[in-house]
């Protein structure tokens, strides 16, 4: 702290009195207080000093020739800006209304004469005071002001690294509609989007306890796991598993985020969903039906992993069907009167989709109307995902992020996944990754996986477990059929499924060749009928591959499926272009 | 016309006290000063300039005050209200009053002098 705040420091103080006899008593008086005095015998000469050389306290007589009192106080409190200059004007007027003039005119105090000495000590000491406190309030102030400048600037700092790190994905997509704040990121909402390599995609809803920067580093760590499991094929349970763990290693005590996960699959027509903490999200059904997709886990980073729940729960759904779900901020958004939008109004705001246009217009148009804010103010943050036709989406998920490290590209592997571990552990991600090391086959990761996941499927399904497609064909049957899957699951034991996979170069480019083999007693592949049934085995893997022109073989009763895939160079592919792509 | 004394001794003796060795000084300004405004009084009524007459009577009563002449400060207050409304007609009459006055008042001030 700079020595003008320290008390016992000797004031400037500026006097200006045209008597020099008056003048001569009022400085020995102050220099016998120990304070530094200049004195000026007019007002011009007074302000003139004071621009030259400033001052503390300023005393000043009312009445003087060249320029009076009055107008030298206006000019040195204009010359002192915002600085406290404490004015005080020395007078022999009488009357209260040349006195009232005085202060009018910008001063702080009068004194009248005769001076006495015990009067001005206190006066100066007074207002030393009240100069001091304002000048420690104006630090005060700038130093606010410049931290909370500082802190803005920070936080654009921190938007953009947050916004390289937890970008959008696949938002744009034509069939998600979204309302976020610009800096939503601030009040610890997050919203994720990223398509699953293959086809369909995942998003994430959340929303983080806390506000400000607490809440958006927590929500860094979240954008990498959401962003790289889907990318590389894992379910959105193994996700949340992974995202619940991480969050409950890093966030202190009472910091959790509230979350839902989605999984679309645009091919199945089918959406999982995992809501916890969320409020509940709501289903439209093309029929005008609303489902309630209620909150049944606790919010992510708050249970051990042993106790925590990522079972999905499955919904058919219908081209057209549109789900929304939302964060805290959209049920307590206030209007004036301090109350809240809440679930009623949410209703009545969807039964009136039919003139709004859509549902997530309908709710954007709702709040703003109950709220009386523009969008820019709130901090709603607000999802609509429209189940579409699966073509639809073409191109969605050509953006997954590309390595652009060198790969290995003549190598051979055989993994095997035994028994308890058929159930629980899904092999697709890791082999896709290793698959992924092959630079050329980068692009090709939506095929790849399809291949792996067919096989696998259809190797656990149909294989070990030994399930009927057929069942999958009525809704009934749909449930029936996975909680058949659940129950075998639990009960195998001395199966396997066994992966080779093959990588070599060849002159356009490279094959990959699959073999999955698997422990259950076969089924008959020559049966056309099952081969082309959609829901059946084999049904996208396959249409892909004759699509593509690969090869497919069945042996050993059909426990063991072998695959060759073939991909080109880019620009054998762009050369020979039109003739087989 | 007033009965405030030609001096007052009290506020004299804590000047002496604050002055200490400048005290001399004082009091020779002061007599310099009054000499001089008195003389800005009666330029001022010559020019009939009532503005002016008002404006030095007001000065040269502050000091009157400070100095501890309370009579000689009490006829400039007179002086001052008279010029403020407009009579200079009777100034100048008061003009002679404040010079006698003042004589009595340097003739004393001057006692203290060393």
């Amino acid at each position: 702290m700079d020595d003008s705040l320290s008390d016992n420091r000797p004031l400037r103080i500026l006097i200006a009195d045209d008597s020099d006899s008056d003048r001569l008593i009022l400085k020995t008086l102050l220099r016998r207080l120990d304070h530094e005095v200049a004195d000026a015998r007019n007002g011009q000469d007074a302000v003139d000093i004071f621009r030259e050389s400033g001052a503390d306290i300023v005393l000043l007589d009312a009445l003087m020739p060249v320029m009076d009192g009055m107008e030298a106080a206006h000019q040195i409190k204009a010359l002192a800006g915002e600085r406290l200059v404490p004015l005080i004007f020395l007078t022999s007027l009488s009357d209260a209304d040349a006195l009232a003039r005085c202060l009018e005119a910008g001063g702080d105090d009068f004194l009248t004469k005769p001076y006495n000495r015990i009067i001005i000590e206190a006066k100066i000491n007074a207002f030393n005071r009240m100069r001091l406190m304002h000048q420690t309030l104006s630090q005060h102030r700038d130093l606010i002001n410049d931290r909370n400048r500082h802190l803005l600037e920070e936080q654009e700092i921190a938007k953009r690294v947050f916004d390289n790190v937890a970008h959008t994905g696949c938002l744009d997509a034509p069939n998600i509609r979204y309302h976020a704040s610009p800096m939503s990121i601030f009040n610890g909402d997050v919203l994720f989007a990223c398509p699953r390599p293959a086809g369909g995609m995942q998003i994430l809803v959340g929303d983080f306890t806390g506000h400000g920067l607490p809440a958006a580093i927590g929500a860094m760590p979240v954008a990498e796991i959401f962003y790289g499991m889907t990318s590389k094929g894992f379910s959105g349970s193994d996700v949340l598993r992974e995202i619940n763990q991480k969050l409950g290693r890093i966030l202190p005590t009472g910091m959790f985020c509230c979350a839902a996960l989605i999984q679309a699959d645009f091919h199945l027509n089918q959406l999982q969903i995992w809501n916890g903490g969320l409020p509940d999200g709501v289903l439209l059904r093309t029929s005008g039906e609303q489902e309630t997709i209620t909150s049944r886990h606790l919010p992510l980073g708050v249970l051990a992993a042993a106790r925590f729940d990522a079972g999905m729960e499955v919904v058919r759904t219908e081209p057209g069907d549109t789900l929304l779900m939302m964060t805290d901020g959209v049920m307590e958004a206030e209007n004036r009167h301090g109350e809240m939008y809440g679930e009623e109004r949410l209703k009545r705001s969807l039964n009136d989709t039919g003139n709004a246009g859509s549902p997530f217009e309908a709710v954007i148009a709702g709040i703003h109307a109950f709220t009386g804010k523009q969008p820019e103010q709130d901090d709603v943050t607000l999802l609509s995902l429209e189940m579409v036709e699966e073509a639809e989406l073409a191109g969605v998920s050509e953006r997954l992020p590309q390595s652009a490290l060198e790969g290995p590209a003549e190598w051979h592997c055989v993994y095997e996944i035994q028994d308890r571990s058929l159930g629980q552990f899904s092999p697709l991600p890791l082999l896709l990754h290793i698959c992924m090391e092959v630079p050329g086959l980068r692009r090709k990761s939506g095929e790849i996986y399809t291949l792996l996941s067919e096989l696998y499927t259809n190797a656990l399904e149909h294989g070990v477990l030994g399930l009927s497609s057929d069942w999958k064909a009525t809704p009934d049957g749909f449930g029936r059929y996975y909680a058949e899957r659940e129950r075998r699951l639990q009960s195998v034991s001395g199966h396997f499924i066994r992966f080779s996979l093959t990588h070599t170069m060849t002159a356009r480019g490279g094959q990959l060749a699959i073999v999955c083999e698997d422990s259950g007693s076969g089924f008959d592949y020559r049966d056309l009928s099952a081969v082309g049934d959609e829901n059946g085995y084999s049904g996208r893997g396959l249409m892909l591959l004759r699509k593509l022109g690969h090869s497919l073989n069945f042996r050993e009763y059909g426990t063991r499926a072998e695959i060759v895939y073939d991909w080109q160079f880019s620009e054998v592919a762009a050369r020979e272009g039109s003739t087989n792509t | 016309m007033t009965d405030k004394p030609h001096l007052d001794q009290e506020a004299l003796a804590e000047l002496q006290d604050v002055m200490e060795d400048e005290f001399d000084i004082l009091i020779n300004t002061y007599i310099k000063d009054s000499s001089d405004r008195i003389a800005h009084l009666r330029s001022a009524l010559d020019q009939d300039d009532a503005d002016r007459f008002s404006k030095s009577a007001h000065s040269f009563k502050g000091s009157c005050i400070n100095i501890g002449a309370p009579r000689l400060g009490e006829l400039c207050s007179e002086a001052e209200k008279a010029g403020r409304e407009n009579r200079l007609v009777e100034a100048g009459a008061m003009v002679d009053a404040i010079e006698n006055e003042f004589r009595q008042v340097e003739q004393t001030l001057r006692g203290f002098l060393e």
